[in-house]
């Protein structure tokens, strides 16, 4: 991208580039950047490395460095354990229904419909909404004598989606599913206006149908878009917290929904245990970062 | 069989915006109820209408003070992103400068980082070393420039063509005029995608105005709806109609701006932001 301008421009190029006034006007982001995100994630680190404290301002303790103290204490913890496997459960339910109802509905979208406006605007607004809206519009649906258990009679599940420990967290997943799958249709569609019109042809007069059609030209034409759409669905899946501190009442019932970003609210601000909360954020990082190698590489490969 | 396929899509289609506009409905319905339903039969009242529910939840949160800082916080972001992003972006797309690549590098990194793992650290960093906590800056400070909007910037200029901005350099322009009398009046399509994209971030965010306003007069209305519906809900009458009345209060101010505005809500355009 810069090699094109600079070759135009003259040979002799300043160290400082031919409009310094540049790094002026990135500046303001730059501090930011380095105020907002740099400098916290270093903290970050630092606390969790180290025996942390809050304190009153001005009041200097000692924070011993401890080494790998704090990951220790929080991998051996069970309620950490459990938090991982419940992002676990909520992954496996969320990423393949995310992939295939955003796939086809942006399809469907694509093909040249009437109202695609009106459709794009419904798929859209859940999306757009404050979560805390709309969790409290599940969490009517969803109580014990809510509209969905109504309609369900006998077959509603007891103890009630919410407080039973095996629904907890696939309910959660389905939230979730439903109020961000606007967002992926959105990536989708993009995708597919980059599909050239030709591939469907030809695959048209080799006289496939619609179905080889969607499997053979489309799903490899959005390969890219997937492993983005896996990618930010595991870091969504990871920092899940209005959810469960809302819809389930804190990660209820007895843990099963609890979230690690609601531990770390939990240890690190109610508890006022940064180290420990620092700890389980790293962690968290970094398994985010092995999934999503290993998504983008499966999908590179299949 | 063409036919068929189609209506296939319209039945699919249908369904689904369905499924995505039901909660809507039955929020904005149930917000007007004397009792919201919990039966499938009476899910088309015509008679029980009231706006009570309003009054309930404004007695436990005032409402118009909620919405007022919920409407300071978003706007103080909104400045910032466009006053900075938009300077970023120019800068990116358009000047050769030392450090542009390395601006760039950091952009799609700070994507990578979710947010929630800098929480302890700047909740530290702003409520004890700044002082921060319970003011409007404190909340505007972590989203002040959105790097997807610096991102939709940079590809809107990118995307003029290089003649405009040639010509007035040519002209002896300065940079600074340069910005001032040609990039700025171009950015038109591309501020109201920004105002979209932003606007919601603020406006919707929970967690973070959460940890650093303890004093109830300071909360944006996701923080205050968010404590009526975990903790004072059970003490008012017709709970359910007055949690449906904040929730709509809190959701339709984006709704009916994205109604308004959704032309500009576009693909392509926040597609290749959000890739980079």
């Amino acid at each position: 991208m810069t090699t094109t301008a600079t070759r135009l421009r003259t040979p002799r190029r300043p160290w400082w580039g031919v409009q310094p006034i540049g790094t002026l006007f990135a500046l303001p982001y730059l501090v930011f950047v380095a105020v907002v995100f740099l400098y916290p994630l270093c903290f970050a680190v630092y606390i969790a490395f180290h025996d942390y404290i809050f304190t009153a301002p001005g009041v200097t303790v000692p924070t011993p460095f401890v080494g790998f103290d704090n990951f220790v204490d929080v991998l051996t913890d069970p309620q950490v354990l459990q938090s991982f496997r419940n992002t676990g459960v909520f992954l496996v339910i969320f990423v393949p229904l995310t992939v295939v109802l955003s796939l086809v509905l942006a399809t469907a979208l694509n093909a040249g419909i009437r109202f695609a406006s009106a459709f794009r605007v419904a798929f859209y607004v859940p999306y757009l909404t404050a979560s805390v809206s709309l969790v409290g519009v599940w969490m009517l649906l969803f109580a014990q004598n809510g509209l969905i258990n109504t309609i369900l009679g006998p077959l509603a599940p007891s103890p009630s989606w919410l407080i039973n420990s095996g629904l907890a967290m696939p309910t959660i997943a389905l939230y979730v599913t439903w109020k961000q799958l606007g967002f992926y249709i959105l990536l989708y569609l993009a995708a597919l206006q980059n599909i050239p019109k030709e591939l469907y042809e030809s695959a048209e007069t080799d006289g496939a149908n619609g179905r080889q059609r969607f499997l053979n030209v489309t799903v490899p034409g959005v390969r890219s878009t997937t492993t983005l759409v896996l990618i930010l669905a595991i870091i969504l899946g990871a920092n899940l917290f209005t959810e469960p501190y809302l819809l389930t009442n804190g990660g209820g019932p007895d843990g099963a929904s609890a979230t690690p970003v609601l531990l770390i609210y939990q240890q690190g601000i109610q508890q006022q245990n940064p180290d420990t909360a620092s700890a389980i954020g790293m962690i968290l990082v970094i398994v985010v970062g092995l999934l999503s190698l290993v998504a983008s590489r499966l999908n590179r490969e299949t | 069989m063409r036919t068929k396929i189609r209506w296939w899509r319209y039945a699919l289609l249908t369904l689904a915006a369905l499924a995505f506009a039901f909660p809507f409905y039955f929020m904005v319905v149930g917000a007007f109820q004397v009792s919201p339903t919990n039966s499938p039969s009476s899910l088309f009242p015509t008679d029980g209408w009231t706006t009570q529910n309003f009054t309930n939840v404004n007695a436990r949160l005032d409402l118009a003070g909620s919405l007022l800082n919920s409407l300071i916080f978003t706007t103080g972001v909104l400045l910032g992103t466009v006053v900075f992003g938009l300077l970023a972006g120019y800068a990116l797309a358009r000047l050769d400068f030392r450090g542009r690549t390395a601006t760039w590098v950091l952009m799609l990194l700070i994507q990578m980082v979710p947010f929630q793992l800098l929480m302890i650290p700047l909740y530290v960093q702003v409520t004890r070393t700044y002082g921060l906590g319970d003011s409007y800056l404190g909340m505007i400070v972590p989203f002040a420039i959105n790097t997807t909007a610096v991102f939709i910037f940079t590809q809107f200029f990118r995307a003029l063509p290089q003649e405009v901005f040639e010509a007035a350099r040519i002209d002896g322009a300065s940079e600074m005029r340069i910005l001032r009398s040609v990039a700025v009046p171009l950015v038109r399509p591309a501020l109201v995608t920004v105002l979209l994209v932003t606007f919601i971030g603020p406006w919707n965010e929970f967690l973070w105005p959460f940890l650093i306003t303890k004093d109830v007069t300071m909360q944006p209305l996701a923080v205050s709806l968010a404590n009526y519906i975990s903790n004072v809900a059970g003490s008012t009458a017709n709970a359910n109609g007055a949690i449906l009345a904040g929730a709509t209060t809190l959701a339709f101010p984006v709704v009916i701006l994205f109604c308004i505005f959704q032309r500009y809500f576009k693909a392509s355009e926040i597609g290749s932001a959000v890739k980079g």
